[in-house]
């Protein structure tokens, strides 16, 4: 799915690569890129030419592999660069300072992109502060009406039937509710407020946790008819946080936490629950469909077990 | 209760394993009857299908009385005699609600594995991995059989279990294959494989209308089968060449339609390329032999269908494309969507136009399933169908 997220993602990353391919001109050849932007060829500039690369080749690196907002330190090198252009222009003969001008125009036009993306992350996703630095996004085909779909998932406590996780989610009125999940890695259970920040009958619901969760988290759920009218489709986009932050998260997909896995299974569970009446069992998973059981799963034969 | 259970590649036990009992609310408990062995239980007994485990119980032709039903299940009682489809459909989603019964969204809770070598995952089957469900199978005393008001189909007139039990697969899957030629009067359809498969899409093309029908094996009784019970034309590809045999008896122009029921385990005779097919299967970098699909493809009338009936469970090489894009031949395949068939079948049967116990050579105690195994795996002893009896 296409969310606004992730084309975020999308021209961070192009600037990074952008930031890399800039690199390397002025880390080559500072000489010829001194003389292009009208400045000296002297040993000073061209040192200066370096450090302008070096920092270039650093944002590359920073955009590629860190967070979106780490694009903000294209935008603070781009004020440095401007500056340092128009200090340039002030001692200059007439045809140097032509080409530095022009290189001073093609400096506020990336600026203008890095400034673009940088504001884009800072845009939220519901007017307010969103937890989770991490996002993930699933999707189910569901042969029901999107209405029928929406008023399932809009009884909170219908949740537990299809998210393996949780334990219950009670309503506490007011669009407030009160979740409560196993905690993954550990054995006591996590607990947390959540609120409805915004929702519309049969199309979509979005939620986020209140200030001191245990898993900050909030998402949004969209219900929409297939292209025939027929089914609905399912979308979720959730974002979270789990402890530890990216050495957590790996930890835990060592572990057999795969949130992503997770939250497709969970919508597997929805489409059996709202098509079948219930989630299929077999012998070989009790649970039902569990990514993380697959692995283990005993052999396909009685085992004495029933609900 | 005593099951049918996989052990290794072309090992099985009968073992003692706990009787099933109901997980979820549409599930019925059945006491089987009959149940057989089926060409595709082969392929899971030699080891060629993915994700079979050590005791899993086999099977998915099946039959017998229901002794239990759960608290969904309205249209069974304690006592009803059934039949029940190989694969296990919910009769909710979109696909059973246009009948593609094989193709049921929720009956596999292993979708996920099945994704990830298929794209998308089929329903779930009866004793067939746990890439397809790892449901236990019917090859034994008991069987839970989930979605019971969606499948099983009452049997309530005198038929014999053997008249009846390959409604299960065999019999609609080979009416199937025949049914995806779309024949029209006067056409000619050659049958790869004179298995129960094969036989029966022979039969079922005479009965859609094929002017002449030929099947190829190279076992002298299923040939024999075939020329004296359905009275079709046989080729033994053991003696003679299949494609310029072919040729002959069409002055040129090929069968119309093509109906593979052979599958990923293709005998061939000790050519170059059989050889490269069983040396890539057996290092794994090729799942299928698919000697009998190239031979259908390349012999297939331009223009014609090539319907494959026969299992496969991953990648073939080796795979003629140009035959089929230059010469519009189309190909239709799946396992058999049997729900649909079951009524129209039977209603065949008993009219005696179907007399489907033709097949059967043996007849066995539930005890002797692995003797059973040997036997067909090997076509001794004139091995064409093993019926076992709990």
């Amino acid at each position: 799915m296409n969310t606004p997220e992730r084309t975020t993602r999308r021209l961070v990353s192009a600037l990074g690569w952008t930031s890399l391919a800039l690199a390397a001109a002025p880390l080559v050849a500072p000489d010829r890129v001194a003389r292009a932007v009208g400045v000296d060829d002297d040993p000073a500039n061209r040192l200066l030419v370096r450090g302008v690369g070096a920092r270039e080749l650093l944002h590359g690196v920073l955009l590629l592999i860190g967070p979106t907002p780490t694009v903000w330190t294209r935008v603070a090198g781009d004020g440095l660069d401007l500056a340092l252009l128009g200090r340039a222009c002030r001692s200059q003969t007439a045809a140097a300072r032509a080409r530095t001008v022009t290189a001073l125009g093609v400096v506020a036009g990336i600026t203008a992109v890095d400034l673009y993306a940088a504001r884009r992350t800072l845009r939220q996703q519901h007017g307010a502060w969103r937890p989770g630095p991490l996002e993930l996004t699933a999707s189910v085909t569901v042969n029901r009406s999107p209405e029928e779909v929406y008023e399932f998932w809009r009884r909170l406590e219908n949740l537990p039937r299809f998210m393996l996780h949780l334990q219950s989610v009670e309503d506490l009125g007011g669009n407030r509710s009160r979740w409560r999940a196993n905690a993954p890695l550990r054995r006591r259970c996590v607990e947390w407020e959540a609120e409805i920040t915004s929702e519309e009958r049969g199309r979509r619901i979005a939620w986020k946790s209140l200030p001191g969760a245990d898993v900050a988290n909030s998402g949004t759920v969209h219900f929409a008819p297939t292209p025939d009218g027929v089914s609905t489709e399912v979308k979720v986009v959730l974002h979270y946080d789990v402890p530890g932050g990216r050495a957590g998260r790996a930890l835990a997909r060592l572990l057999g936490e795969e949130p992503v896995q997770q939250v497709r299974d969970d919508l597997r569970r929805l489409k059996q629950v709202l098509e079948t009446g219930d989630v299929v069992r077999t012998e070989a998973l009790p649970e039902g469909t569990d990514a993380r059981r697959q692995a283990l799963q005993g052999p396909a034969a009685p085992n004495g077990a029933a609900r | 209760m005593r099951a049918v259970c996989w052990e290794a590649p072309t090992k099985v036990g009968v073992h003692d394993v706990p009787d099933p009992r109901i997980l979820n609310d549409r599930d019925a408990i059945i006491r089987v009857t009959s149940t057989a062995i089926c060409g595709s239980d082969l392929h899971l007994y030699n080891g060629y299908v993915p994700e079979v485990m050590p005791g899993d119980v086999l099977g998915h032709e099946f039959m017998g009385e229901v002794v239990e039903v759960g608290r969904g299940v309205s249209n069974l009682a304690v006592g009803d005699r059934v039949v029940v489809p190989f694969p296990i459909a919910c009769g909710a989603c979109r696909s059973c609600e246009r009948e593609l019964w094989s193709l049921c969204e929720n009956s596999n809770p292993n979708a996920g594995l099945a994704e990830k070598l298929m794209g998308h995952s089929p329903a779930g089957i009866f004793g067939y991995s746990h890439l397809l469900g790892g449901y236990p199978g019917g090859q034994a005393e008991y069987v839970r059989v989930p979605f019971a008001d969606v499948g099983p189909l009452k049997i309530e007139d005198d038929l014999s279990d053997e008249q009846v039990l390959f409604l299960t697969d065999v019999l609609p899957t080979g009416y199937m294959g025949a049914e995806l030629c779309d024949i029209k009067p006067g056409d000619v359809v050659a049958v790869w494989g004179a298995g129960p498969v094969g036989q029966f899409a022979a039969l079922s093309a005479g009965l859609l209308g094929a002017a002449r029908v030929v099947v190829i094996d190279r076992v002298p009784e299923r040939l024999a089968l075939a020329k004296e019970k359905l009275g079709a034309e046989v080729l033994d590809y053991e003696e003679t060449s299949v494609l310029e045999e072919l040729r002959e008896l069409t002055a040129g122009r090929g069968p119309d339609h093509c109906i593979e029921a052979v599958g990923m385990e293709a005998h061939a005779d000790f050519t170059p390329l059989h050889v490269y097919d069983k040396a890539k299967q057996l290092v794994k970098s090729q799942t299928d032999r698919p000697q009998a699909l190239r031979e259908a493809i390349l012999a297939c009338a331009n223009g014609g269908t090539v319907s494959v009936m026969g299992v496969y469970g991953g990648f073939v090489d080796k795979f003629p494309m140009g035959s089929v894009m230059n010469r519009s031949l189309t190909i239709r395949s799946g396992q058999c969507h049997v729900h649909r068939y079951l009524r129209p079948l039977l209603d065949r049967i008993r009219s005696g136009e179907i007399d489907p116990t033709y097949v059967i050579s043996h007849r066995l105690p539930l005890e002797e399933a692995p003797h059973a195994y040997e036997i067909f795996k090997h076509k001794k002893d004139e091995c064409t169908k093993v019926v076992l009896r709990p």
